[in-house]
């Protein structure tokens, strides 16, 4: 395997997609290659810096609006039926 | 830190509380659930008339659903905006909602509709969903900017600094990838779901998810890279 086909199958080898075969030789790739090594950790990083990124917080005059919504809505619905 | 609700399958795959593993050779998959088993019986009673039950459903969602809104459209009238329509909406059509799909991937993609909706409102020309032309910045600049980040490159930033980034790096990208990362990496859907939400092939989920991981990547670098200074 070559660097460039490491970069094509890199969102599926981060997703545990790759079937075994495949991984193998990545992995094999991996081992001698610093500059794809730094690639997919960099890659996993970014991944895992979004996902535990904190929320955004749900601002409470926003969720009041939502609500006061919602419940105008039940009531016409329920004026209706 | 809140967990990312991943689907289960490698790197999104963790236990409650556990710590990501770094290695980058080791992405085994795990179990976790995006929705409580319980949702499928909330819809059918406020499917029923319980305005309690879709209540319920809208508690659970709508941190969710406003924060999908605020990462598409980077605007927070917008977001409230597409929060609100997406709940209406599916409270307007919920007699139409089949069960095909999970409710919560139904809902996301009435608010990611809504949400590229207001893009496309405020920049008629720059919002396309057509599928992009390959380029030379995606695959082929990977190698121009190689620099280890270290063990916990984010532990560089305050909480509210790293957001800022975060916020600024997600904004920079074409919104074709950004919803696809979003969709894919931050809500925990899988590559399937977010294919039917965006109503394209997995293959150019696939595509345009590879493309938005590799261009975060490096707009993070100039960061996260250790010879970076603060």
């Amino acid at each position: 395997m070559n660097c460039k086909k490491v970069i094509l199958e890199l969102s599926s080898y981060l997703d545990g997609a790759l079937d075994s075969s495949m991984r193998t030789d990545l992995e094999e790739h991996l081992g001698r290659c610093t500059d794809c090594r730094i690639v997919v950790d960099t890659c996993r990083k970014t991944i895992q810096i979004f996902c535990n990124s904190e929320p955004v917080p749900l601002p409470e005059d926003v969720r009041s609006r939502l609500h006061s919504a919602l419940l105008e809505r039940f009531r016409r619905k329920t004026k209706t039926t | 830190m809140v967990p990312c609700q991943m689907k289960a399958t490698g790197l999104h795959s963790r236990p409650p509380g556990a710590h990501w593993r770094l290695s980058a050779t080791d992405p085994k998959p795990l179990t976790s659930t995006i929705v409580r088993d319980d949702e499928a019986a909330l819809v059918s009673l406020a499917k029923g008339g319980d305005t309690h039950a879709f209540e319920e459903l809208v508690n659970r969602y709508e941190r969710k659903i406003f924060r999908l809104g605020m990462n598409i459209t980077q605007n927070r009238e917008d977001a409230e905006d597409v929060m609100q329509d997406a709940f209406l909406k599916s409270y307007q059509n919920l007699d139409r909602f089949q069960g095909d799909s999970r409710f919560y991937t139904w809902l996301v993609r009435i608010a990611v509709n809504e949400a590229l909706m207001k893009l496309r409102k405020r920049r008629p020309n720059q919002v396309s969903l057509d599928e992009p032309v390959p380029g030379t910045d995606g695959e082929d600049s990977v190698f121009r900017e190689i620099e280890d980040w270290g063990p916990s490159p984010e532990k560089k930033f305050a909480q509210t600094e790293l957001n800022e980034i975060l916020n600024s790096v997600i904004g920079e990208l074409d919104p074709i990838f950004r919803v696809a990362f979003l969709l894919r990496d931050v809500e925990g859907l899988s590559t399937e779901e977010t294919a039917q939400i965006l109503g394209i092939s997995v293959a150019a989920v696939k595509s345009r998810l590879l493309r938005a991981r590799l261009k975060l990547r490096q707009k993070l670098n100039k960061y996260f890279r250790r010879s970076e200074t603060q």
